[in-house]
């Protein structure tokens, strides 16, 4: 069980931690792919999308990789969106990723660093 | 993609016209192309200003700046100060008037550029709803805890107050009010509703909230609770959600875990429960004494009111019902101040506003943006202009039950004052966009049918009204009506909207009546011509089938 949170100092204690873990997580050289989970992503294949990169990855063994996800960011008609975060590039948005695309995805641009430019959505 | 920042509008009525507004337009596109801008900034005309002498106006968004009269030589000045270097020529401005009566102008706009502004919407789409580590590094649990160490529940609510949130469910009741008549009124327990029913056509902005950031519902909601002295709330969540009701569920499960949420919260003694609870699919359990008889168990149909669940509500006992777009602004409100959100939007109506733009527009989602800007600006600037470059017909504000909004008053800013002066809802925040090639009889079938389905049956105008304007709206579109049907349609309308028992009623033929005042042409026209103009209604269809056959 895990310790109750008694105080904002202990909120922030708290904060810190996960701060710290995120960083560790995120540390140079990982990149993270986020798919938006939305209803809207949903509906439009976003859980195939997902699969298809998990499924990716866990082929390749792409340690390096984070896959996560998150709700949706307002862009409904982009559907279904995949965020890419590297190291050394900005956030990259693409939006319509069906399971095809999320594999070139990975291919060119998390293993090649090559940005898809078709797919980027413009935020 | 092209991404328009600014938009200029030249005045081209007769007089305008006739004094060079023409050649300013030409100017206009020739300077802009010359510093290379053309891909950035629109130019389009605006034709009725109202009677005014400095013509031709000028109108450049999203500053709201109204230049006037604008000479051939000006253009060169605005274009490179105003939309090149980004600031406003004072000494080019017009006087501060009103403009044609229809459109309600603002010019006390606060801030300089309504460019999206998250405050609701800061953490979706950035953090993942099912980590409360995420929601509590974005700042998460910080209001609720700065409430409960640092704050009586009689300061929270003066907070809320002194910021001017207002209810973002439609009817923009003002929240700090709401919350002390609850705070002040005798009995016990009490209760926290948090409104995620959203059952109105086009709206998806709680679901939007409730899928992207479900720890700030528990957490304002906890809020709310400790400002009136409640123990215990419920969230009513639609039934079409399955996903943001398994991120509640969750988001309560680890928020009680880590003791922001249960007995002894912060390790004070104040306890607050969340419940959730899934609606069934009624859109009539939106109406907030429907969802609480729903939640009671009962069938969900609407009270009478007064007494208001301010007083009398779930159980009988004192209830604040918010929408969760309402709530979704407390924490950051706590967290900054009230002096920080009033900073936002306009001074009546403070804050931001999440709007679903949706129909005939190149991009259809959510934004967020501050109270007060105007629906030209969400269809050309956020819609990213018409589909296929067809040309505005109407918007239809605030869902199903919302009013509808003719071209002509797209200048209208939306916040809650000027829609009220102009006759328009804000509503849920829902903006259907249509284009020329919407037929309007068809679209008002489309919504009554919609009510027709939806009403509950309790009260006779409503139950009675819904069935026999979408009967004769029918006829109408089949080209077999008669004149005369439209008083009747329209005495039926301002009877529901008078005598029904709840909102249903009273809104159901808002659009009806809105179609009638503004497109009432178009709606005789099926019936004295037996002609669809646009080509939609079975009388087109029948038509074209009896030329097919004819030749």
């Amino acid at each position: 069980m895990k310790k109750k949170i008694r105080s904002l100092e202990d909120l922030n204690r708290f904060r810190e931690k996960a701060f710290e873990a995120k960083q560790r997580q995120t540390h140079l050289g990982n990149v993270q792919v986020i798919v938006s989970l939305g209803s809207c992503g949903i509906a439009a294949g976003a859980f195939d999308t997902l699969k298809a990169i998990q499924q990716q990855v866990d082929d390749d063994h792409l340690n390096e990789v984070i896959v996560s996800q998150t709700g949706c960011i307002g862009l409904c008609g982009h559907e279904p969106i995949v965020e890419v975060i590297t190291a050394d590039t900005s956030k990259v948005t693409y939006g319509h990723v069906t399971p095809e695309v999320a594999r070139r995805i990975l291919r060119e641009h998390v293993l090649g660093g090559k940005v898809l430019e078709a797919f980027v959505v413009e935020v | 993609m092209k991404v328009i920042r600014s938009m200029v509008l030249v005045s081209v009525d007769q007089a305008s016209l006739e004094r060079g507004a023409e050649e300013v337009f030409h100017k206009f596109l020739e300077e802009i192309d010359e510093f290379g801008l053309s891909d950035k900034i629109a130019v389009s005309t605006i034709r009725d200003v109202g009677l005014r002498d400095d013509i031709p106006l000028v109108i450049v968004y999203p500053d709201a700046a109204v230049y006037g009269p604008v000479r051939l030589e000006d253009v060169h000045t605005i274009v490179e100060e105003h939309l090149y270097k980004g600031n406003i020529v004072p000494h080019l401005l017009a006087l501060m008037r009103e403009l044609a009566p229809e459109i309600a102008w603002t010019r006390d706009r606060r801030g300089t550029l309504p460019i999206e502004k998250r405050i609701v919407l800061e953490r979706a789409g950035i953090v993942n709803p099912e980590s409360i580590e995420d929601y509590i590094l974005n700042d998460g649990f910080q209001a609720l805890g700065k409430a409960l160490t640092q704050m009586t529940p009689a300061e929270v609510i003066a907070e809320i107050d002194k910021s001017g949130l207002q209810g973002r469910g439609g009817a923009g009741f003002p929240t700090g009010r709401k919350w002390s008549f609850v705070a002040s009124t005798p009995g016990s327990p009490k209760y926290v509703i948090c409104n995620a029913d959203e059952s109105e056509p086009g709206t998806f902005k709680d679901r939007l909230i409730l899928e992207g950031d479900p720890f700030s519902i528990v957490e304002a909601m906890t809020i709310a609770g400790y400002a009136i002295g409640a123990h215990e709330g419920y969230i009513y969540i639609r039934g079409e959600y399955p996903r943001a009701y398994h991120l509640i569920e969750n988001a309560i499960h680890q928020a009680e875990m880590l003791g922001l949420l249960g007995d002894h919260i912060f390790g004070t003694d104040y306890s607050f429960h969340i419940h959730p609870h899934a609606g069934a699919g009624a859109y009539i359990c939106g109406e907030e004494t429907a969802l609480i008889e729903s939640l009671e168990g009962k069938r969900g149909m609407p009270r009478p009111r007064p007494p208001y669940p301010t007083t009398y509500g779930l159980f009988g006992k004192p209830t604040v019902v918010n929408n969760v777009e309402t709530l979704a602004n407390v924490p950051p409100i706590l967290r900054n101040g009230a002096v920080w959100y009033r900073e936002v939007g306009s001074p009546k109506s403070t804050g931001t506003k999440v709007y679903t733009i949706l129909g005939n527009v190149n991009f259809t989602g959510l934004i967020e943006v501050p109270m007060g800007i105007t629906l030209r600006e969400v269809i050309d600037i956020y819609g990213k202009g018409m589909r296929n470059g067809k040309k505005l017909k109407l918007v239809q504000t605030g869902g199903s039950s919302g009013t509808i909004v003719p071209a002509k008053l797209q200048d209208t800013p939306l916040d809650f004052d000027s829609f009220r002066n102009a006759g328009v809802s804000l509503g849920s925040g829902a903006l259907l966009v249509c284009d020329e090639d919407t037929c309007v009889v068809d679209l008002a079938k489309v919504i009554l049918r919609f009510f027709r389905n939806e009403c509950c049956g309790k009260c006779t105008p409503c139950r009675i009204g819904t069935l026999r304007l979408y009967e004769i709206i029918n006829q109408i579109s089949e080209g077999k009506a008669v004149l005369s049907d439209l008083e009747v349609m329209q005495n039926i309308s301002e009877a529901m909207s008078e005598v029904s028992n709840c909102g249903l009623g009273q809104t159901a033929s808002t659009a009806l009546r809105d179609i009638l005042k503004y497109f009432r042409e178009e709606v005789e026209m099926h019936i004295i011509d037996k002609v669809c103009p646009v080509g939609v209604c079975p009388i087109a269809k029948h038509e074209s089938e009896l030329m097919q056959k004819a030749g």
